[in-house]
């Protein structure tokens, strides 16, 4: 039973970081209708400037907000300089850029902080959580951080303005310019907020996975079959979808025979497929019918 | 009465299709102005061109400042509210929601919040209904709430693509009553495009037909709803 509760709860915590690339990925999702196949490279990126601020002897959280700041600007202005002209080009073009940008930031790191695996700190430790066995500090704080962070976005999308703009213009984005809302600018707001986003995830499963240019390829996975599960038009259900995912991945390694560590990853694709074949809305997501 | 509206010689575009060939009309302040026609004669398209959503050629002024080649949000900052064919509910939002909407580009959040609890009184129905999803609202319902949601920008000037299309005749003439009286006591111009000729000119005192993009007839709305010609070739009752 032990075994049990330990796994889970490390699954809520993984769990919480899927949960945050799935969100980051319907948002762009919900701006753009194209999947940022980039999102994981964008946080690795994000991740190697906090370890770099760090380095240069900034503190962790001071570090930490530098870093939001600077992946939001440098969200905006990847949209701003290579999806704004894209915008009315095909599927593939589209997709042509976000494999671009992903081989450009994954080069770019390598080139820059070279491929070698980093250690990465965690500001919470790695001690027992409240003296239990069950989960440690650095679990514990990942767990509470993302927490923090949908509040704060729940917040945000219902009650200030630019949220309910934001919102306005990701559903009906005619009507939202003929009530004055300048929805270009709320789809580079939407990139800055993703880009933030994914920066947090990336530095709080760090510590985890270790620095190096390749460690989100597999966490953008799960955040895939996060999104998918959920339903890539409900930032609600994409949440739910990192969640579950991550509880599942914990337990399908442990339980069942043979799958171990090494086999996790096909699940996520296999869980992908399954919810596309049987529910393709996902558990939470409208249908969208189009007149063809 | 001084201009507040002036199009002059207005040339659309859909691609290569020309679907206005120059139209020249003008509007009054405090006026209520329609624009007739049958389908595909342009009326659409002339709304459309006046907020820059389809390229166009030609003079657009409001109050005396060109509104060409602005973009169609900053347009609605001119006080220019446009409620489009379809309603363009915002579906999966509350009507509360909607409602603030149409005043976000607003700052006064007391004349806001005093603006919705207006639109409550005029519309009852929204206010009953002002938690649920827009979405669930009936056709009729939902064009009152575009009405209204125009209404919170406390514009100048209402444009209206077709408020009539697919309601009952009921729901229609108390549509039609709410806009008269949104004409004179809040003295907001409306520019209304209309299929349904004989409602239209009952309401409005100004009145265009087009055909085929052009500008055929123009004049007082009394005078063309009680000319048994032109009823007959352009309007068709």
């Amino acid at each position: 039973m032990e075994l049990f509760t330990n796994q889970v709860l490390a699954g809520i915590a993984t769990g919480a970081i899927y949960a945050c690339m799935a969100l980051a990925v319907v948002m762009i999702y919900q701006a753009i209708d194209h999947l940022n196949f980039a999102q994981g490279e964008m946080a690795m990126f994000s991740t190697f400037i906090s370890w770099q601020l760090m380095q240069w002897g900034i503190p962790y959280w001071a570090a930490f907000v530098i870093t939001l700041a600077l992946s939001f600007v440098g969200g905006i202005a990847i949209e701003r300089i290579l999806f704004k002209p894209l915008a009315k080009a095909p599927v593939l073009t589209n997709v042509a850029g976000f494999i671009a940008l992903f081989a450009i930031i994954n080069s770019s790191a390598g080139l820059i902080w070279d491929f070698t695996i980093k250690q990465y700190p965690t500001p919470f430790g790695s001690s027992p959580f409240l003296g239990s066995q069950l989960i440690s500090t650095h679990q514990a704080g990942m767990i509470g951080v993302t927490v923090l962070l949908l509040l704060g976005l729940y917040f945000f999308f219902q009650y200030t303005k630019i949220g309910l703009a934001m919102r306005a213009a990701a559903s009906v984005p005619e009507s939202a310019r003929l009530v004055g809302i300048n929805t270009s600018w709320m789809i580079a707001l939407g990139w800055g907020m993703a880009s933030a986003i994914g920066a947090i995830a990336g530095m709080l499963i760090a510590p985890v996975v270790f620095l190096e240019p390749n460690m989100m390829g597999g966490v953008l996975i799960y955040g895939f079959a996060a999104a998918v599960l959920g339903g890539l038009t409900s930032p609600f259900g994409a949440v739910v979808g990192g969640f579950l995912v991550g509880v599942f991945e914990n337990l399908a390694g442990t339980y069942i025979p043979g799958v171990g560590n090494e086999l996790k990853l096909p699940i996520a694709l296999a869980l992908i497929i399954s919810v596309l074949v049987v529910k393709p809305a996902g558990l939470f997501g409208r249908q969208i019918v189009k007149r063809v | 009465m001084t201009t507040l509206l002036n199009v002059k010689d207005l040339r659309a575009y859909y691609g290569q299709v020309q679907a206005l060939h120059g139209l020249s009309f003008s509007l009054s302040e405090g006026s209520l102005t329609t624009l007739l026609g049958a389908n595909g004669a342009g009326k659409t398209t002339t709304l459309r061109a006046i907020c820059n959503m389809v390229r166009s050629t030609g003079g657009i002024e409001f109050d005396g400042k060109p509104l060409n080649n602005r973009s169609t949000e900053s347009i609605v900052r001119f006080g220019i509210a446009h409620v489009p064919q379809g309603r363009g509910t915002f579906t999966t939002m509350t009507v509360e929601e909607n409602l603030q909407l149409g005043a976000i580009t607003r700052k006064d959040s007391a004349g806001i919040i005093s603006d919705i609890e207006r639109m409550y009184a005029h519309f009852p129905v929204l206010k009953q209904r002002h938690t649920q999803q827009a979405g669930t609202l009936s056709g009729g319902e939902q064009q009152m709430l575009a009405v209204a949601r125009a209404l919170m920008l406390r514009p100048r000037l209402m444009l209206l693509d077709e408020p009539s299309f697919g309601l009952a005749p009921l729901v229609v003439r108390d549509l039609f009553g709410i806009l008269g009286k949104i004409n004179r006591e809040d003295k907001v111009s409306i520019l209304v495009v209309e299929q349904n000729a004989q409602l239209a000119l009952e309401l409005a005192d100004q009145a265009y037909v087009i055909e085929t993009g052009r500008i055929v007839m123009s004049g007082n709305a009394k005078d063309i709803a009680n000319n048994e010609e032109i009823r007959k070739s352009y309007l068709g009752y």
